[in-house]
């Protein structure tokens, strides 16, 4: 091999900048789940916490298709109980604070959901 | 969420984990709950609607209905030829363009009608569209997915009645704030719009919102329905649509 | 052979440096346009597409030109296209490009355009308009490649290519005709309800897209001496020639259609094109009187065989018709289909500053492309011999 040792020298520097992320990752420490602000008055979700947490993009994009696309706007929660699917008239009128609940703890995350082009996002927000 | 780039990159990233690993797992999540469609809300198999022109003397009666329409869906007054319009009039020969007759009484010749979109039964603009982003749900309306659209205008091409608006600009530049309704939400830049005939407010019980602030004059209800009001009123009076030889066969009817 | 980019002479070099501050310049009000809205643009709610879509047409005619070289030179063993139709193949990829660019700078959420794979809606014809140019793109790159690879080695291509090209001429007419069904299936579009439209398309494709070639062809041989082949040449006009008067016959029949029928409908949007509306005359009317003097004009300089065969009028000659066609099908057609609108009104539309530069960003990115791969092919050419005069 030609110049081995400068082709050497530019593996492991590619290598050493293409896992940044994982170094940069692990000298961080641990993720700290950001501290949302959970409705005051309310004591459960549409459906139980965890479930929420991990899913609620997917059953925002399927509470979307249902309404939209069979007409179907009452969800009923795996408990039993009614919701009329609606992201502004229900989720938020719960969660009525966006940026210290949805937003907090997207940014946290580096998601960048773009409802609220579109969805009115309750007052008190600017 | 950007839905087609989140799809895209699952899609490719289980199909690459399915290559390497020779399994394709079920990587959906699981939707724990069911959906039915309520039980106060408002059924047909073919919604119509039946516009009793006569009992509307002059463009400001109208104005109470368009009103109802734009607020209700936070519809934005742009100025100029890039605007939005959900409902709006215009004269007998611009609405009616069939009829070339010159002789007509001045009712017709100077006054104004209503205009919608039609929710046809063969809507060019479902055929049109590549994306599934405009659809014909099974009650006859025509509906918008406005998450889905791609903003690619052939549906306003094929529309043959120029129902569709696209937001060339940002809407909500053109809206109160706070927003007229704030139940429901606005558009954003680069998708097209068009009334849906309320089904968001069939859903809970409510007649569309022209048709409340009409007080009777315009008439909503099943077309298969013999004992509809609409198909009442059809059977009484005269009645016409527009453009018919294009076979879209329209669910607004003017009574003249 | 990719390596042949990085080697060439500082005209080439100034070239492409050109071209890529172009598009860098388009970009910039590209990237207005994704901000602010498509209402930078003059479409509005009755002209609903506007300049991009017209290109997006007229370069997938280009793109489909292409079999205008491969159908005779593979149906009917012409031997004497075989130096040309790389760079016939060549310009179809760069033109497919630009088609593509054209659909994503007309998109409202291009973000989002994946969604028309991520939903396949099969009775959509965009639907269709997206596999066939995808399909006839990737055609034409292998066929390219493998061919040009071969005259490289000085071999023989392989017997499997000839079942890509035969497809390749199947393609060319599929692309445009997919293009014209998004038109002509429109029910209340007068001027697109036609069933002669995708024949018309054809024509005119087969038309300009060789003039393109042939004008771009004579380019090249000023600045590199590369000789296509006088017979080539003159068989690929007379080619030409036959698309035009055909094309031009087709347009007359239109103009049978509309006014003996005297149908309104059929009537209105040719009556504002060529005399306007209501007393007022609009800027395409004096660009479609232009597209007919130019059409006659170059008809007259190529059906004589003496005036035909003179090489210093022929590149006047094809301009002249590639701006007629251009006008016809650049301009023309898509302001004619929405004027009068569905309500049978006028709504001006005229293509603002900003709308022209992203246009013309995309056709730098097409000559950028088209660049690339002509130098490839020269390359090649000058190392295998088939550059200059004789064989
Ligand atoms: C009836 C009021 C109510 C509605 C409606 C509601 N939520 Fe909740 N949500 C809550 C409460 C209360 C909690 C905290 C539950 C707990 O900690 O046990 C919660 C928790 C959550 C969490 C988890 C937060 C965490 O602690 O990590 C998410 C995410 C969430 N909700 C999203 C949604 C979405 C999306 C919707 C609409 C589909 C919605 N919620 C509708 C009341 C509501
Ligand atoms: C406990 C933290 C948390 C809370 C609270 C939360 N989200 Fe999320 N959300 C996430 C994470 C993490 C993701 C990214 C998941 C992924 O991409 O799979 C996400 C993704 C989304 C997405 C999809 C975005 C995309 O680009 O794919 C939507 C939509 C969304 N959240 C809506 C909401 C709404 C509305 C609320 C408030 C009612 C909310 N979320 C509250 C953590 C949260
Ligand atoms: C282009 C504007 C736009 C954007 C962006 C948008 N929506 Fe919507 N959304 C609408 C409109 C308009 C409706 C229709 C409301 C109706 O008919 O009831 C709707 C309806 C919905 C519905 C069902 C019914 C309702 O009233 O809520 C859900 C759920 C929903 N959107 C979720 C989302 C989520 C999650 C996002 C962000 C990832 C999002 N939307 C982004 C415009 C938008």
């Amino acid at each position: 091999m030609y110049n081995k040792t400068y082709v050497l020298a530019g593996i492991i520097i590619f290598v050493a900048l293409f896992t940044t992320p994982f170094w940069t990752g692990i000298m961080s420490g641990s993720y700290q789940r950001p501290a949302v602000q959970l409705p005051a008055n309310e004591k459960e979700c549409v459906e139980p916490v965890e479930y929420m947490r991990a899913e609620h993009m997917q059953l925002l994009n399927d509470w979307r298709d249902q309404a939209l696309r069979n007409e179907a706007r009452v969800y009923v929660s795996s408990t039993g109980k009614k919701w009329e699917i609606s992201l502004q008239n229900t989720c938020l009128k719960c969660h009525n604070n966006t940026t210290e609940f949805c937003d907090k703890c997207h940014i946290s995350n580096s998601v960048y959901p773009y409802c609220w082009t579109c969805h009115i996002e309750p007052k008190g927000k600017k | 969420m950007n839905n087609s780039r989140r799809t895209f990159l699952k899609v490719a990233g289980v199909s690459a984990f399915a290559l390497t690993t020779g399994v394709a797992g079920a990587a959906q999540a699981k939707i724990i709950g069911t959906y039915e469609q309520g039980d106060k809300a408002l059924k047909a198999k073919r919604w119509a609607m039946v516009i009793d022109t006569r009992k509307f003397t002059s463009a400001d009666d109208y104005k109470p209905l368009i009103d109802a329409c734009h607020k209700a869906h936070n519809v934005p007054a742009i100025p100029g030829n890039q605007e939005i319009k959900w409902m709006w009039l215009d004269h007998y020969d611009r609405v009616f363009t069939d009829d070339m007759n010159a002789n007509l009484p001045d009712k017709f010749k100077k006054g104004m009608f209503p205009l919608l979109c039609n929710h046809c039964t063969n809507p060019p603009c479902v055929r049109v569209c590549p994306t599934g982003a405009t659809y014909k749900m099974h009650d006859g309306i025509i509906a918008m997915d406005y998450h889905r659209c791609i903003g690619c205008r052939f549906c306003m091409a094929g529309c043959p009645y120029g129902a569709r608006s696209f937001n060339f600009v940002d809407p909500r530049k053109f809206i109160a704030d706070p927003v007229p309704n704030p139940e429901y939400p606005t558009r954003m830049i680069g998708v097209v719009e068009k009334c849906t005939f309320c089904a968001e407010r069939l859903a809970k019980g409510l007649r569309p919102a022209c048709v409340e602030a009409a007080n009777g004059a315009v008439m909503f209800g099943d077309l298969d329905d013999p004992n509809s009001d609409v198909r009442k009123a059809l059977a009484e009076n005269f009645s016409i649509r527009r453009k018919p030889s294009l076979g879209t066969q329209p669910g607004v009817y003017y009574l003249i | 052979m990719v390596e042949r980019l990085l080697t060439g002479s500082k005209r080439y070099y100034m070239w492409l440096g050109f071209l890529c501050l172009l598009i860098l310049a388009s970009f910039c009000v590209y990237w207005t346009q994704l901000t602010e809205g498509l209402g930078v643009t003059g479409m509005n709610r009755d002209v609903s597409w506007g300049l991009y879509i017209s290109q997006f047409t007229y370069f997938v005619g280009v793109a489909a030109s292409a079999v205008m070289l491969v159908l005779p030179a593979y149906f009917h063993h012409y031997k004497k296209f075989k130096r040309m139709i790389i760079f016939g193949e060549f310009m179809a990829i760069a033109a497919v490009v630009m088609c593509a660019l054209f659909i994503v700078v007309d998109l409202g959420q291009p973000q989002r355009a994946m969604n028309v794979m991520l939903h396949p809606t099969p009775n959509s014809v965009m639907f269709y308009d997206m596999i066939v140019l995808i399909g006839y793109l990737c055609l034409n790159l292998v066929i390219g490649w493998v061919t040009l690879e071969a005259e490289r080695l000085d071999m023989d291509p392989p017997k499997w290519i000839k079942f890509f090209i035969y497809l390749s001429v199947i393609w060319a007419f599929s692309i445009h005709t997919v293009t014209a069904f998004l038109y002509a299936g429109i029910p209340g579009r007068h001027y697109w309800l036609t069933a002669i439209m995708a024949a018309r398309f054809l024509s005119s494709a087969f038309c300009s897209g060789p003039a393109i070639l042939l004008l771009l062809m004579f380019v090249l041989k000023r600045l590199t001496g590369f000789n296509p082949g006088e017979e080539a040449v003159k068989t690929l006009t007379k080619i030409i020639t036959y698309a035009m008067c055909i094309n031009v016959f087709f347009y007359c029949l239109e103009l049978f259609t509309a006014f003996y029928s005297n149908i309104p409908g059929h009537m209105e949007p040719l009556i504002f094109l060529f005399a306007g509306h209501g007393g007022h005359v609009a800027w395409v009317t004096y660009w479609m009187w232009a597209a007919v003097i130019l059409a006659f004009a170059s008809l007259a300089m190529l059906i004589p065989p003496s005036l035909r065969d003179n090489m210093k009028l022929l590149p006047y000659a094809l301009g002249m018709l590639v701006l007629a066609s251009w006008i016809d099908k650049g301009l023309g057609l898509l302001v004619g289909g929405f004027t009068p609108n569905m309500f049978e009104a006028v709504t001006p539309y005229v293509p603002t500053f900003r709308e022209i530069m992203v246009a013309l960003g995309v056709y730098a990115i097409g000559a950028l492309v088209l660049s690339l791969l002509w130098k490839i092919a020269l390359d090649v050419k000058k190392g295998s011999g088939h550059f200059g005069e004789g064989e």
